[in-house]
């Protein structure tokens, strides 16, 4: 602000667009609901009144139209795979995923047949949290990383 | 001219991403209008081969696995497999692991009711139900972390015994929630019970008969609300159930708010036990069993002995033998029998594990209740089910 400081007239700040919509961006996250397994129980524990996502801006929404993140939460199988695929694409841009749970990251225990060894064969994600399930502290952590990641990115391309 | 007679059934697909399915729970429901002809649930989304994985793991492996069938109470999936395996051995547990079990056991089940009325009420609309219901987990939850370190999948009923004894603390917390819950029951009760539009959303919704619920094979609150009484801790006892006193809530309407009402009736009677449990439970003792068979010699032990010490080893790198034969073992689990059917082979892994999962033989009955209904009646129909994923797909 230094030097044009004193040659705009009061209450006029100068910012850039990008940290401007950034800003309002991170402070409104909505995930899409997409609870696969035991991850999503802990999910709900962060919702609830002790952990309260709802003061982060976080309100999860059910439908993947209105949803700039996806928290994938639980094994992702054979089956469900093609799913996640399609309910991701249904996002509108911009867009992240948060892998939670060793299923979601590596699967986890589960080195079946019918499971993916981790979300990140089908989508792409951005963060993942460890834990079988993560604790909500965890889960607040990865937010956390979410938030300052989006305040990096650039809004205006060219 | 319009001719309103005409009747069109169409098919809609409900789920696997739907918020009130539960998990991933795929329904296809063909409607005519908004009135329900027939649905059919397909399920699979959550495969995880755990009986298959089973097979390839030693006995005290297969705990873990266990905890995430139905992860709403993994305690009481330990229990019911650990009590499958020690059937082939006989082992004497000590007093005290058997109140512990019982303890934490009856912990997962409040657990568990909690955010079945948590979950069903939001589903419902009721939001408010969700954040208390949750509170109290939180605080089931805290417990066990105190105990066992995990807040959910915590592992702690082995073969022969619970993993280790629980500090202090744990008893001190548990005595004063134990104290407080039945207040807090009132406190979802006042919400919900005389609930005008709770009342309308519930009542006559989702009708099972006494006769159905005995031909489609369900239990758990689902059979107890349509006026059976029936319940495998009273008439197959397991563990040291013998030992309290408490009702079997049954209700005889059979529809979705009389298994309301036996579930929430339930919280206050696991409650009880909980009560009698911390008066009963010795203050010192064993938490293992001694039988060589299946316990991991002590630690004192293997330092001075080298047969413990080869034991140890011999047990956690390669397994205990089962004997040759078959077992069956149900439980009481939250939502109905449990079971877990072992065969052996001699060898020091399962031939082949069944898992009764009381989830998947209740969604059976889906279909029965939700007939004639309103699609929006889906949604508390599915809810009353209290179906687990976990456990359904396996």
């Amino acid at each position: 602000m230094g030097l044009i400081d004193r040659k705009l007239p009061d209450n006029v700040l100068t910012t850039t667009v990008d940290s401007v919509i950034n800003y309002c961006r991170k402070g409104s996250i909505w995930p899409v609901t997409f609870g696969l397994a035991c991850c999503a129980i802990e999910m709900m524990a962060c919702g609830a009144a002790k952990y309260d996502l709802d003061r982060m801006g976080i309100i999860f929404r059910a439908t993947p139209r209105q949803s700039d993140l996806m928290l994938v939460a639980g094994t992702v199988t054979r089956k469900m795979a093609p799913v996640v695929r399609k309910v991701y694409l249904q996002m509108p841009e911009p867009k992240w995923v948060i892998a939670i749970g060793s299923c979601a990251t590596s699967g986890g225990i589960y080195n079946t047949y019918s499971t993916v060894q981790g979300v990140d064969e089908v989508i792409p994600v951005d963060f993942y949290v460890p834990g079988c399930p993560p604790r909500p502290e965890a889960f607040f952590d990865a937010i956390t990383a979410l938030q300052k990641k989006i305040m990096t990115e650039k809004v205006v391309r060219k | 001219m319009i001719n309103n007679n005409i009747s069109e059934v169409i098919t809609v697909n409900m789920g696997p991403q739907h918020p009130s399915t539960h998990g991933v729970l795929r329904l296809v429901v063909d409607i005519d209008g908004e009135t329900i002809v027939n649905v059919e649930p397909d399920v699979g989304f959550l495969h995880r081969g755990t009986e298959k994985l089973a097979e390839n793991r030693t006995y005290h492996q297969v705990i873990p696995l266990t905890d995430r069938l139905d992860y709403l109470s993994p305690l009481s999936n330990n229990l019911a497999y650990c009590l499958a395996v020690e059937k082939f051995f006989d082992v004497n547990i000590p007093e005290r692991a058997e109140y512990l079990r019982v303890i934490l056991a009856e912990m997962a089940r409040i657990a568990s009711h909690l955010v079945w009325v948590a979950t069903h009420a939001l589903d419902i609309g009721a939001m408010t139900v969700f954040l208390y219901a949750f509170r109290e987990r939180e605080e089931i939850l805290d417990m066990f972390e105190v105990g066992t370190g995990q807040r959910m999948t915590s592992s702690w009923i082995r073969i022969g015994g619970v993993r280790a004894d629980m500090p202090e603390d744990f008893f001190v917390r548990l005595k004063s929630f134990v104290e407080r819950f039945d207040a807090n029951v009132d406190t979802y009760e006042n919400l919900l019970t005389n609930n005008r539009i709770w009342k309308m959303r519930t009542i006559g919704i989702g009708h099972l008969s006494a006769d159905d619920t005995q031909a489609y094979g369900t239990s758990g609150p689902l059979m107890r609300g349509s006026g059976v009484d029936f319940d495998l801790r009273r008439d197959e006892p397991y563990g040291i159930y013998d030992r309290f006193k408490w009702e079997i809530p049954v209700q005889q309407e059979g529809d979705t708010y009389a298994r309301y009402k036996v579930r929430m009736k339930e919280l206050r009677e696991s409650n009880k036990i909980l009560q009698q449990a911390l008066e009963q439970i010795p203050a010192t003792g064993e938490v293992m069993t001694d039988d060589p068979r299946v316990a991991l010699p002590k630690h004192e032990d293997v330092y001075e002995r080298m047969e413990a010490l080869i034991r140890r080893f011999y047990i956690v790198s390669k397994g205990f033998k089962a004997p040759k034969g078959e077992t069956y073992q149900g439980i009481e689990a939250p939502k109905g029998e449990l079971g877990f059917y072992l065969v052996s082979e001699g060898e020091e892994r399962p031939y082949r594990m069944k898992i009764r999962a009381p989830s998947y033989v209740n969604l059976g009955a889906l279909n029965k209740m939700a007939k004639g209904h309103m699609l929006a009646d889906l949604v508390a129909i599915v809810g009353t089910n209290d179906v687990v994923l976990g456990e359904i797909d396996r």
